[in-house]
């Protein structure tokens, strides 16, 4: 209890410079990462700045919308939603159908700040999401890191994760999409995964778990998790790095985690049935199997476990042989082995664009190019390798899991260019690594090589050699002391004092300390160098921010001579549609813009981004490829009243609907084989001019797109295609245009109703069929007398 | 055909104890070891497995058995305990997949819940065992009492979910 009287004097002074040192190192990281949280928020609000607080591009709206249902109505509603305004005759389960993390957690956010009495609106919250999470999950990475290799390592990778262009892309103010709480659930999922493989405690295996939940309720991607893991486990078990905190991170991740992702209700039963999830199970199967000839191996002697092995290796393997053979023709005998479309698009590049044309058009499903890499993870690009060689020296379960993930990272993110967000986290923790192992060797060279430093490190060695008896055990058993290395400085000095523990004596410590050193003048250079690395990924970050993806594709701008001009055209359209239409008009469009059209004009929709009844985008698809009788009847048996198209020509915005028009063709044409491809091309181009084949210059979208557009310059010159037009001159007889806003680029048409008489045809043949059945006459009605 | 059995048991046996090192002691007590294996097991297992080809497997069963047996009597009773409610859990859920089989898998989600719960309270009993156990090197600063309350915790949050679950 007493502290023995001859050590207090000299006791007293080395805990309280070590803590002192300690304390000010925790101070500082505090301080840092609070800064690193600031930067991370403060980077994503170019977008409110340069234009306003809105809400992004497609999917954000369809998120907003539900979270406004949300707020109005309440949890239960919520989960029991049908929502009949969407997929027309159809309607869409939203309750079963969408990942709840994001708008629970949006919802949540409003309903605690309106209830301290702070009034934002849900639209503030919903644009704000995203920033704040993206603070979080840079907290995140920097625990994760520290975990694996330190704080330094630590604190690098945060500051390299709240800048990284791939995340922000994804996660700008107003993009309120699923990635915004997903990547931030990711990272503490592995975090924590990792902190339960260092401690081997329940307790965070069950934090685990729940924070696995999480990240099930915010995001389809979880599958990778789910895989990532037990790969890592089979690497680690393979490798002979098993040990009893393997089976305790695993088991019990596997069964709560399994579980708990039959909760959420877009999983369901899924969790267990789908071919993304069977690994797991498998190497929980192979994690008890090794578990038990661990156990088995620790009670019997040598001679007796030979023994053992060669029965059981014998009786087991054809039980083993049995079981697979059952497993492997259950799984076979359905046609897509029972991965979900999405998942084996992932796995096998081709499968996408030769079966299910819908994820293929999808342009961020396409695999990226060479220059989106440097553009979006730039200067970690060629940090990640450095990174890969630190996680091996030493090689621990934790710098493992990194490397695996920065591998199987990289292999998705070559497969689809959205997957380049997962690829973010893993750069910048491995860069961090990398980064900070540099930052160490080169001021630890320069601390031994300045003169009067170097005297301070023998005097230093020479007081805590009494004390590193103590620091020796809890050096060599566990990670722990890096952890309490909160800062680079006290980090240098500790690692030196623990150089000291290993070897006696400070003489030939610091000689051998000067072998190890670079000279100074290089170490010098080298720091500057870094240091300038990191100004210019800072100044890329910021750049790529401001410029590259603070866009909210729902108002555009240009730079001309007369200065700044802004293109408000969808929400003037949207406004329109909102005030001079009934509540119960339905609008057709092509599939890309039914979210905004139900968020923004409150209208009832036939298509829209979810995608997932191909048949019925086919039959829309199918309309706006048809003449224009054939389209109005489609149109009309769909109770459609509006039309709505977008069209680039006048301003030159170049993602407009005729450009989409190809896959209109391709997808009708998968479902409907009247429509067939090769009609609309002329020698194996889409054309609008001249060249263009006669059912190019019939069909609905064309003339859609082109009515009166000759009026503009009176050539018809679309910018875009950069071509006049071919048929400039023609009237439309089953639509009539109601409003064109001001740029041309989104136009609406009402169906003309059919008419109550009909012309030509005599009254005397309607009277003579006027005794048989009226369902008859009705459909002649309804088969648009015109012509 | 026994008397010849013997006698080459007794030859072979001979060679056996050249080769190993205790040698002094255990010809002393040749004969009992021959006859009563349990007096050193290893030393006459080791004998019998390389002795008797003809019946090696069966005896191998047996002689594996033994030490098996011997090797977990000695376990302190907790491990025991633990090791009873693992197996108590597994039956539990052999039973309900017995049943499955037979009824059918209507309420899927009853059936799965009520599985999982049982394999989940296996695991973390498991879990529960491997930090307790005395001999764990790797966990030897951990105090039982805070492991099993965190194996009370982790059952509770296994519990509320399965009890959300069941339907």
């Amino acid at each position: 209890m007493t502290a023995p009287e001859t050590s207090i004097t000299t006791v007293p002074r080395l805990y309280t410079n070590k803590t002192l040192r300690n304390a000010f190192g925790g101070v500082l990281s505090f301080f840092i990462l609070l800064l690193i949280g600031v930067l991370a928020f403060s980077i994503r609000l170019f977008s409110v700045i340069k234009y306003e607080s809105v809400i992004h591009e497609f999917d954000p709206y369809f998120n907003y919308r539900v979270t406004q249902f949300l707020t109005k109505k309440g949890i239960y509603e919520f989960w029991n939603w049908f929502d009949d305004r969407t997929w027309y005759p159809l309607g869409r389960v939203i309750g079963g159908t969408v990942y709840p993390g994001l708008t629970l957690t949006a919802g949540t956010l409003w309903w605690l700040l309106n209830s301290l009495n702070i009034p934002l609106s849900v639209e503030t919250v919903c644009v704000f999401t995203a920033p704040i999470f993206s603070a979080f999950a840079s907290w995140a990475t920097y625990l994760l890191t520290k975990e694996v290799k330190g704080a330094g390592a630590g604190l690098t990778a945060a500051a390299l994760l709240a800048m990284v262009p791939s995340y922000i892309s994804r996660s700008v103010a107003g993009s309120y999409d699923n990635e915004a709480v997903a990547i931030f659930a990711l990272i503490f999922t592995f975090y924590l995964y990792i902190k339960t493989l260092n401690t081997g405690s329940l307790f965070y295996a069950t934090l685990n778990s729940i924070a696995y939940f999480y990240m099930v309720c915010s995001w389809g991607g979880y599958t990778f998790i789910i895989n990532l893991i037990p790969m890592h486990v089979l690497l680690c078990i393979v490798t002979g790095r098993y040990s009893s905190r393997l089976y305790i991170v695993y088991a019990p991740l596997v069964v709560l985690g399994t579980l708990l992702a039959a909760l959420v209700p877009v999983v369901g039963f899924n969790a267990v049935m789908t071919s993304e999830h069977f690994a797991s199970f498998l190497v929980f199967i192979i994690v008890h199997v090794v578990a038990f000839v661990y156990y088995i191996k620790g009670i019997l002697s040598p001679k007796m476990f030979k023994v053992a092995v060669t029965l059981v290796v014998s009786v087991g393997l054809a039980v083993c042989c049995a079981v697979i053979a059952v497993l492997i023709a259950l799984v076979a005998s359905s046609p897509t082995k029972g991965w979900s479309g999405r998942s084996l698009s992932l796995l096998d590049p081709t499968y996408a664009s030769k079966y299910i044309p819908i994820i293929a058009s999808v342009s961020e499903h396409q695999p990226p190019t060479w220059p989106s890499y440097f553009m979006d993870i730039n200067v970690l690009a060629f940090l990640v390798p450095a990174g890969i060689i630190a996680c091996f020296l030493p090689l621990s379960d934790a710098s493992s899991f990194v490397v695996l993930y920065i591998a199987t990272s990289v292999y998705f993110s070559g497969v689809m260019v959205r997957l380049m967000l997962v690829l973010a986290p893993a750069a910048c923790i491995t860069s961090g690594i990398a980064l900070s192992q540099a930052f160490d060797v080169f001021t630890r060279s320069i601390k031994f090589q300045l003169p009067g430093l170097s005297s301070n490190a023998e005097v230093h060695a020479g007081e805590t050699s009494s004390a590193t008896a103590e620091a020796q055990n809890d050096a060599v058993n566990t990670g722990k002391s890096e952890e309490t290395l909160k800062d680079r400085s006290s980090r240098k000095s500790k690692k030196k004092e623990r150089e000291h523990v290993e070897k006696p004596s400070t003489k030939a410590k610091v000689e051998k300390k000067r072998l190890l050193a670079l000279p100074l003048e290089a170490s010098v250079i080298s720091l500057l160098l870094l240091v300038l690395l990191g100004a210019f990924y800072v100044v890329h970050c910021v750049w790529a921010a401001a410029e590259a993806y603070s866009a909210p594709s729902i108002v555009l701008t240009s730079h001309s001579h007369d200065g700044l001009h802004v293109f408000d055209d969808f929400r003037e359209a949207y406004a329109w549609l909102r005030h001079n239409t009934d509540v119960d008009d339905k609008v057709a469009s092509w599939w890309d813009y039914g979210y905004q059209t139900t968020a923004m004009a409150n209208r009832t929709v036939i298509v829209d981004n979810n995608t997932w009844n191909n048949t019925h985008i086919a039959t829309v698809g199918t309309a706006m490829s048809s003449p224009e009788k054939a389209a109005w009847e489609i149109f009309h048996s769909l109770d459609v009243k509006y039309v709505l198209v977008v069209f680039g020509g006048l301003v030159g915005y170049p993602s407009d609907d005729i450009n989409k028009f190809l896959w209109m063709v391709r997808i009708g044409g998968g479902v409907f084989p009247h429509i067939k491809e090769p009609d609309y091309l002329r020698d194996g181009q889409y054309r609008i001019d001249s060249q263009a084949t006669p059912t190019m210059l019939n069909c609905l979208m064309y003339k859609l797109s082109y009515y009166r557009f000759v009026e503009t310059d009176g050539k018809g010159f679309d910018r875009v295609r950069q071509t006049e037009i071919g048929k400039k001159y023609f009237k439309l007889t089953h639509f009539e245009e109601v409003f064109t806003t001001h740029h041309w680029m989104v136009r609406i048409y009402k169906l003309k109703p059919s008419k109550n008489r009909i012309r030509g045809k005599t009254k005397k043949s309607k009277s003579k069929t006027s005794s048989t059945s009226s369902p008859k006459r009705n459909g002649r009605k309804k088969k648009n007398p015109w012509h | 055909m026994v008397w010849v059995f013997n006698y080459l048991s007794l030859n072979c046996w001979r060679d056996f104890f050249t080769v190993k090192k205790r040698s002094e002691e255990e010809v002393a007590i040749e004969f009992g070891v021959f006859i009563e294996k349990r007096r050193s097991e290893e030393g006459a297992i080791e004998f019998r497995a390389k002795m008797g080809r003809t019946s090696s497997s069966k005896d191998d069963a047996q002689a594996l058995f033994h030490s098996l047996r011997s090797a977990y009597a000695s376990t302190p009773i907790n491990l025991k305990i633990i090791d009873l409610y693992v197996g108590f859990a597994v039956f539990t859920a052999l039973i309900q997949v017995v049943y499955m089989a037979i009824v059918g898998s209507f309420p899927f989600n009853s059936f799965l819940s009520g599985v999982l719960s049982c394999v989940g309270t296996a695991v973390l009993a498991v879990c529960l065992r491997i930090q307790v156990n005395k001999e764990n090197k790797e966990f030897k600063d951990l105090p039982p009492e805070r492991a099993f309350a965190d194996f009370v915790l982790c059952n509770l949050v296994l519990h509320l979910v399965i009890m959300n679950f069941l339907g």
